[in-house]
Order: structure tokens, then sequence, then C-alpha cells
């Protein structure tokens, strides 16, 4: 079947997809964007997060014919989808317009940047990306993409979250290397700087 | 090479950090971070080709049986399906592998030891279409009967799990169901026995645990045109599986190019082959690029766990509080393959008595083979479970003999100089009695955190958390302490080194330092460190990491908290060859200039050569103009001996490192539930190279043994030896609502033997997280509990 759907903010469409293949799937093997994770296609370790229609949602648990129309956010798009927050606002939805938004190419960062990648340092990040970077909040870095969109998520409807708010948005995403200390310490401080740029 | 590998992405290449500061010693932001938070940085799973066919693996469905046919013809006559491989078609003489016996089958011959152990394997085009092909062979089994503990084990008329065994192991064991028994004696544990005022004896069990590593085992073979193979792989050491890869491929080593992808994860459950083998056989097979990737279900099959254990302990003390003597017994569950088996046995025996003085011992470890699944590494390996026992034996004690139970582990606790079981002098810093206090004297956090206004509770804060199942009724707070010694570095006489290249030149007019190992970077922070080396040695700030692969000599495995201290020694060993090299240069172009290019000790820093005395002599972008210095050399550690077989005396350790926890846990007496309020630890790591790490590996660690205190168990079933929970439905590990905070507070006690002073630190954290826990949940609730992890129908009794 063809599924077509906007993923951060762009019209795209896949073919062929089997009719049992997860939006994860179509993401990552079909459209180039590996950047949500894999790690128990059980909608258990929250890995997959993506943003549909706004809602963060595991997309290993969304069959791709399940996502035909909406939109979605990746963390690939996660910088542009912030920074389009920031300057217009009422962006929360995802919609953010098919002029705006990250090109596919953009997105496939991997790919597009060929054999000379270096760290991908001086590219604009969203706050909360770098938050976990500052924070020493990413180890092995499987379980970031997920916990970025969560969090960013959680920041958008709550800009001065208490431990126990940040816990509870979280407490779907699982980290098996950081004991989760120093992700409370990246969203404190995404928060703390969020509240210094207002 | 291939002509297709042009088109394989999300193969990884150069990482170039640069940064004006960065040295050893300084928090350090990991070069791949701004990779890992956009989902450009490619691990093994992401790896892609426009022509890659999916393998799938077929897996036994019971534990022990004789397979009496096996068909495929079904599954190979399916639309899209290119090869279905069996034993049969095992391209070499050697059929097995194995990282200390060669005991594991590529695939099953005649019979599977364990469930879900690989019986054939598909490719096709779609995950789909080979899952679905997988399904259509049909494999005959005669079921034969189970081997799941020690009775069943060493029963007289007991199936053996290996027949004609004859592996170096086997002449020193009673069974043949028996991997490997250390036994150690020291002194005189009965005479010593004399002495004891009090006698504590116990018996303790602990649950099988999982690495749960997020990112699972995946990777990509390329076939190539002169007949090899690219493979592209998480791991935690490309050349020992390179070792076991290229033999079943038929192929000389130098045909298996491997390169290292994006690790998610590992804590041990990489260091034995997966995937690897057979992503390899069906490319080979087919001629086209195959993905595996296995999903959690898979992966709960596909890597070996931790060994469950059963312990039995005596620890004498006299009315003053002295430990007298010691007796143990660990029998370790290896499962149906040996792994790491000799290993850990040599480590649970040799780090038994803990961190303690005690001059009279007896002990015996020993691992069995089972039809349970196979026990390997894990972080802390083999000292994990006797953590667990040994920390309860000392507050038992402690409370016998009247004494606190913290100042009992202080009057008895380990200093330098002290002798182990194996005779083996502690010979570096070793504040065991330090750490303890430390982490005493720490503020207890405050009782009652749920209470908010007008006398509600936020059930957050309490155990059961959102699933409100109480308000503060019924809930009892407990307060437990422990320590452990881990070894760091391979032990026993293992050749243990590392290898490094480092490179200097000068690129767009800048002195830039490149870093070649093949080190697993798994998450531990390995290549951040890398960098701060060559910063601190070589004087430069920009670093490039060149990806690990096989193109430069081994590293050795990123396991045993090794990896900082051998490979990091390699590369500043590297580094300060590259300096010596760069220096002649300097004194041949400029010696005749300036005297102290011939006088004095220099230096490289700031992109200068400079004087022990600050003075600059030359910038090392002029002095390098043209020049490439490169460097590969190899670096070992202090040499160390195998344990006597029968006497388990020898200096068979490297390095020791030491942490305590005290543990504040809040129990839900009537439904068993508990939260763990604070989880305190201080540790030594002689030199925290990147301190940022340091507190996270620290961290980290804490929380895996806290899983397996209240959470973590893979139940094997005992008439079936089937496992029961292969998901993370129903293998829990911790989640942010489970964790709790962990003040962290590391010394820095330089090892005089290590570069830098380094303590390898990333696994004591787990050792002694999991017995404070218990000894909290103790104190809460005055519940002996001899087991982990424990359970709500432990604590409620129903």
């Amino acid at each position: 079947m063809r599924v077509n759907f906007t993923v951060n903010g762009r019209q795209q469409e896949a073919d062929d997809v089997w009719e049992g293949e997860s939006l994860l799937y179509v993401l990552r093997e079909r459209m180039g964007l590996p950047g949500s994770k894999n790690a128990c296609e059980q909608g258990e370790c929250g890995s997959c997060t993506v943003r549909l229609d706004g809602v963060p949602v595991c997309s290993c648990l969304v069959a791709a014919g399940q996502a035909e129309g909406r939109e979605v956010v990746t963390v690939e798009g996660l910088a542009d989808f912030a920074k389009q927050r920031a300057e217009h606002g009422g962006c929360a939805t995802g919609a953010c317009g098919s002029e705006s938004g990250t090109t596919l190419q953009d997105a496939q960062q991997w790919r597009a940047k060929g054999t000379d990648s270096q760290t991908g340092e001086g590219g604009e990040l969203s706050p909360v990306q770098q938050a976990f970077i500052d924070a020493g909040a990413v180890q092995c870095g499987f379980c970031t993409p997920g916990l970025l969109v969560a969090a960013d998520e959680l920041l958008e409807r709550n800009d001065s979250p208490s431990d126990a708010d940040i816990r509870e948005a979280l407490s779907g995403n699982l980290c098996r290397c950081t004991g989760y200390e120093k992700i409370l310490d990246a969203v404190r401080l995404a928060a703390a700087r969020q509240g210094e740029a207002v | 090479m291939a002509g297709t590998k042009t088109t394989t992405t999300g193969a990884p290449t150069d990482v170039t950090q640069k940064h004006n500061k960065g040295g050893i010693g300084e928090s350090t932001l990991r070069p791949d971070g701004t990779l890992k938070v956009t989902g450009e940085f490619a691990y093994s799973s992401d790896m892609w080709h426009e022509d890659m066919l999916w393998g799938q693996t077929l897996r036994s469905t019971v534990a022990h049986a004789e397979i009496v046919s096996i068909d495929t013809s079904e599954a190979l006559a399916m639309a899209g399906v290119h090869a279905v491989l069996t034993y049969d078609d095992l391209p070499a003489e050697m059929k097995n592998y194995g990282l200390e016996i060669q005991d594991t089958p590529v695939l099953a011959h005649g019979k599977v030891r364990h469930h879900g152990e690989p019986v054939a394997l598909v490719a096709a085009d779609h995950p789909e279409t080979a899952r679905r092909a997988a399904a259509k062979i049909h494999i005959e089994y005669k079921e034969l009967p189970v081997i799941t503990d020690e009775a069943s084990a060493l029963a007289e008329d007991a199936v053996l799990v290996h027949e004609g065994r004859d592996d170096e192991y086997i002449e020193w064991v009673s069974h043949p169901n028996i991997v490997h028994n250390q036994p150690i004696i020291r002194g005189n544990a009965e005479e010593a026995a004399k002495k004891a005022d009090f006698v504590v004896k116990g018996e303790y069990t602990f649950g099988m645990q999982d690495q749960a590593f997020l990112g699972p085992e995946s990777g990509l073979a390329v076939p190539a045109e002169d007949g090899g193979v690219d493979l592209y792989v998480a791991t935690q050491w490309l050349h020992s599986d390179l070792e076991q890869i290229a033999p079943v491929l038929g192929l000389p080593e130098e045909k298996v190019r491997m390169t290292l992808s994006g690790v998610g994860g590992a804590f041990g459950g990489r260091e034995d082959i997966s995937m690897q083998i057979h992503a390899c056989l069906l490319a080979l097979r087919t001629g086209k690029p195959v993905k595996i990737v296995y999903n959690r279900f898979e992966s709960f099959f596909g890597h070996v766990h931790r060994h469950p254990a059963k312990l039995q302990y005596e620890h004498g003390a006299t009315k003053d509080g002295k430990l007298t003597h010691m007796k143990c017994r660990i029998v370790l569950d290896g499962g149906a393959y040996a792994s790491a088996s000799p290993a850990v046995v040599g480590n649970a025996s040799s780090l038994s008595a803990g961190p303690y003085v005690i001059d009279d011992v007896e002990i015996e470890a020993l691992a069995l083979y089972t039809n349970n699944p196979p026990c390997g590494a894990m972080r802390g390996f083999g000292a994990v479970q006797a953590c667990f026992a040994y920390e309860a034996q000392m507050d038992k004690l402690a409370d016998k003999v009247g004494m606190d139970r913290v100042e009992f582990r202080r009057l008895n606790a380990m200093e330098q100089g002290t002798l182990l079981p194996t005779g083996q002098s502690v010979d570096s810093p070793a504040p065991v009695a330090e750490i303890l206090r430390r982490v005493k004297a720490r503020p207890l956090p405050p009782e009652r955190q749920w209470e908010v206004a007008d006398g509600d509770a936020d059930v957050r804060e309490l155990p059961g958390g959102l699933s409100n199942t109480t308000h503060g009724e019924g809930v009892v707070r407990g307060v437990g302490y422990a320590v452990g010694i881990k070894n760091v570095g391979f032990s026993e006489g293992f050749d243990d080194y590392s290898t490094a290249k480092v490179r200097m030149e000068v690129i767009n007019g800048e002195p830039v330092a490149t870093v070649h190992t093949a080190m697993a970077e798994v998450g531990q922070g390995g290549i951040t460190v890398h960098a701060q080396i060559a910063r601190t040695e070589l004087g430069v700030q920009q670093v490039t990491i060149h990806p690990a692969d096989t193109q430069v000599g081994s590293a050795g495995s990123t396991s045993a908290s090794r990896q900082t201290y051998v490979t990091g020694g390699a590369v500043k060993n590297s580094c300060e060859l590259v300096r010596e090299k760069v220096l002649e240069i300097g004194r041949r172009k400029y010696g005749s200039y300036h005297p102290a290019w011939a006088t004095a000790e220099l230096l490289l820093e700031g992109g200068k050569v400079v004087t022990d005395g600050g003075e600059a002599l030359a910038d090392l972008a002029e002095l390098l103009e043209g020049e490439t210095v490169e460097i590969e050399a190899e670096w070992r550690h202090r040499p160390t001996v195998a344990f006597d077989k029968r006497t388990g005396q020898g200096n068979g350790h490297v390095q020791y490192s030491f942490a305590a926890h005290r543990a504040v846990v809040e129990v839900d007496t009537e439904l068993g539930l508990v939260k763990v309020i604070e989880l305190a630890t201080a540790q030594d790591v002689g030199k925290a190279l990147n301190p940022l790490s340091v507190v996270g590996q620290i961290q980290g660690g804490t929380t895996q043994g806290l899983g397996v205190a209240v959470m973590e168990e893979i139940i094997v079933d005992p008439k079936t030896a089937k496992v029961r929970n292969p998901s993370f439905t129903d293998y829990l590990i911790p989640t942010i609502l489970d964790t709790p905070t962990i003040p962290v507070d590391y010394l820095e006690l330089a090892d005089p033997h290590a570069p830098y002073g380094l303590r390898g630190m990333g696994e004591a954290p787990t050792l002694s997280s999991t017995p404070a826990v218990l000894a909290a949940i103790r104190n809460a609730t005055g519940l002996e509990l001899n087991k982990t992890p424990v359970r709500p129908e432990h604590l409620t009794g129903t």
C-alpha cells in the first residue's frame, strides 16, 4: 500500500508498504530516518517515541497506515520543530506547515553528510538537545532520541516542571546506562535556560 | 574491496573534536554527543544497503532435545526467500566458537542444549518474509531430560550436557557437568574457627540478571569481491570476535574486515558472538549484504546473562568484633555453554571474602553446565553474587557481636598491604573504611517526603507510585549499607594488552592528533578520554577519533573496567612515542638555535614545544609542516599469573576498585512494594580522567544493582528449562520512577602502578548497590531475605 503523512513538517509518501509494517519501520527503513530507535518494538522502552499530531507515541505500536494524513515529528526534526515553536508559537500539534519543517534530505543527516561527517557540532540544536549533551545525559545514546522527544513535549506544556513531573513524563522511556540522574539534570537545565530566554 | 560498499549507509566515520581545554581531569563533553542527540549517530541496527536482505534466526523451542529431522523445503520455496541454512551448510571444518571453550555450535548439530538455541537461518527480502519462512522450517525434536540445578547436574545418572570434553578445565573438575572449579585455601579456617565467639552461617540465592542493553544485537555483513566479507557490528571486542568468526567461515582473518558500528550499551552482553557469524554466512551464501536485527524477545535468547548463584557462607568473629575465618561455597549456573564461566569462577572465588581482612579461609567456587540459558559476562562478573552474600553475612555478624554494622565493617576493612585469599597483596590505596565513613556521614533524606499540604500525599513519592496503592499507611523506612571489591582488567595470567595508533600532522595550519584504536565505545565514554589524553600529551586542541576496526591491533575487551586503564594506557604510551619523534624533528630543525633543545625537559603544550620552565621553543604547526608522525604500539599492564588449581594461590589480579553504598528505602509492608528513596555512594577512582563521565558511570552501575535487588530476574521454568519472561513487559528494569537520587562522592587516591594513577571504575558500583538495598529492606521489615531480587510475596509472605 501507499502511505502519505507529514514528517517533520514536510509531506512524504512511502510505497509498497506491507500492511503489518509499523510507523517505526517505515520511518527507519523506508524513509531513511533511523533516529527513532528500536530497542524493544513492543511499546515498553520509549526509544521510538515520536510526536503524532503532537502527542508522544511509541511509533513501534502505530501501524504505518494509522499515520495516513497525520503529522509526525521525529528526533531528526526536533531542532527545527523547537525553533518554529519558539519563533511562531502554537506549533505544538506538529503542523508547522509545508514551507517550514525539515526536508527529508536534511533530516537524513547521516546520509547527507557523506564520508566527511564530523561531530555535527555547529548545527542548531533544540534547547533540550543541547542540555542533554551539556549535562552528560548521553552515554550509549540509544534511549536519547525518544527521551528528547518526550522531554521536549514536557517542556512545551510545563516550563518549570518539578522533579516529580519530570519523572512522571519520562517514566515510559527506559535508559540502561545513566541511572537517570543526568537526564533529570538535563531537563532541569533545559527548563532553566528556557526560563532565562523568556 | 566490494563494489557494493559505496552504497552502505551508516558506516562510521572519523569524529573530530576541537577544544581549547578538555585535557585529563576536566569534565569533557562526548565527541559523539551531537550526533547522538540529532539522531545522526548510526547504530548497528541503523546500517542499511539498498541491495540488502534481512536475516532471521530460527531458535529451538525446547531446552534439551535431539534433532530428529529438519525440513527446510517449504521455507526455501517461499517467494522472497534467498537462502535457508542449517548445520549441514556450514562451510568450514570448524563449526563451533566460544570465548574460553569452543563448545558453542554456530548452528545446532543433532542436539539442542538450551531454549532458544540457533538451529537455522533465513535470508529474505523483507524481515516479515524472513520471519514467516523461519516459521515454515519443520524441526522434529526428541526431548531429553533437562539439567537445571546442581542436584540434577551432578546426579549419578545425570545426562552429560557436553560429552567428550577435552578442554583445559576437564581434568580439574569432579564431574563433566562442572565447567570449572576453583578452590582457595589460605591459613586454616578450621583452626581459626575455634577462636570465634560468634559464628554466622547463611545460604543465599542470586537470580539471573539480564544486561538489557537497549540497542539490540544487530549488524550488516557485506560480501566482498575478494571472497571475504565486511562486517559492521556492535560488540565489546572486535578482535576476539574476529578470532571466532574467521575459522567457521573458512576465511583467513584478513578477509573478515570488521568495523565497530554504533553500540547501544553492552554491560558484558556483547562479549560473546551473537549474529556476527550468521550474517556473514548468509551474505557469503547469497552474495548480497545481509542485515540482522534481533527484536527484544530474541535479544533475551541472543546473549548470555549474569550467572544465577547459590552461595553458602560461614563467618566467625571474636566478641570484640574481629573476623576470625570464612568458609564459602559458590555454585554458579553456567547454563548450556561455557562462555566466560571459567573466568567468572576465578573472580567469584578470589573476591569471595570481600574487602575485609580474613587470614583463614576455605573457599570453593564452581560453574555448572546445565540446560538453562548460557551465562557469562555481566558488569561485576562473579564479584556481584559474592558481594550480595558476604554483605548479608556482615550485617548478621555485626548484630551478633552487638556492634554498629558500619563500624563492624570498618574494623575489619582491608587496607593497602592486606592479603587477598589468593595470598596477593593489595599494593595500592584501599580506602574501604573511608568510603564507608563517607556514606554513613551523609545526612539522611527527610522522612515522609510524600506529605503535601492538607495532610494529603503525593503518591508519586510513595511505594506503588501512581498506582495509588497507599497514602502512607503501612509504609516503613529502612537504611542499609554495603561495600565491595572488584578486580580491574583481565586476571589469571591473561595477556591483557591494548594497541593504539596515534598520528600527528598539520591540517589547515593547525597541529592535529588522530587516535585509532579497536576499542569498542559502548557508551562508557572511552573516545572522550582518548581525545583528552591526546590533548594532554601532545598539546593540541583538535583530535580526530578514527572508527574502531580490525585494521589496527587489538584493544582488548571493553569489559572488566579495563578500557581507560589499558587502552587509555596504550594511547598515552603511543602519544609519548609520537612526542619523542616530534621532539627529534624539532631538535633536527631548530636544535642549533637554542640550547634548551638539548638540555631541557621538553613538553608539548598549547600547540607549542615548551621547556619545563615554560619557555616556548617552537610552534608545532611550523615544526610539523610537511611531516607526519605516526606510531602504532602495544601497551601492557603488570603481568599476572594463574591461580593454583588446588590452593588458589597466586598474584592473579591487576588492580582493585572499591565502592560503598547506603540505601534508604520505604516499604509498603501490606503490599510488599519497595521504593528506594536514595542510594548514596562513595568510591575511589584513583584519578577521575573525566569527572562528568565518572559520575555517570557510578550512577548507571548503581541503578543496575538496584534493578537486581528489587525487579530484575529472568525466570526459567525448573521443569522445562524454558525462559518465561523474555520481554520488557515481564522482565522489568528500573525506570526513572524506580530510580532514586544517587549522590556520588568519589575519591582520587592515585594507584602508582596505573596511568595517571587511575582506577578502573565502571563495575564496582554494581556490586554494593544490591546488598545495600537488601539490607535496607531487611532493616525496614525485619525479614531475613536471603534471595535477590526481592519480590512482593517475599515481603508479605503471601
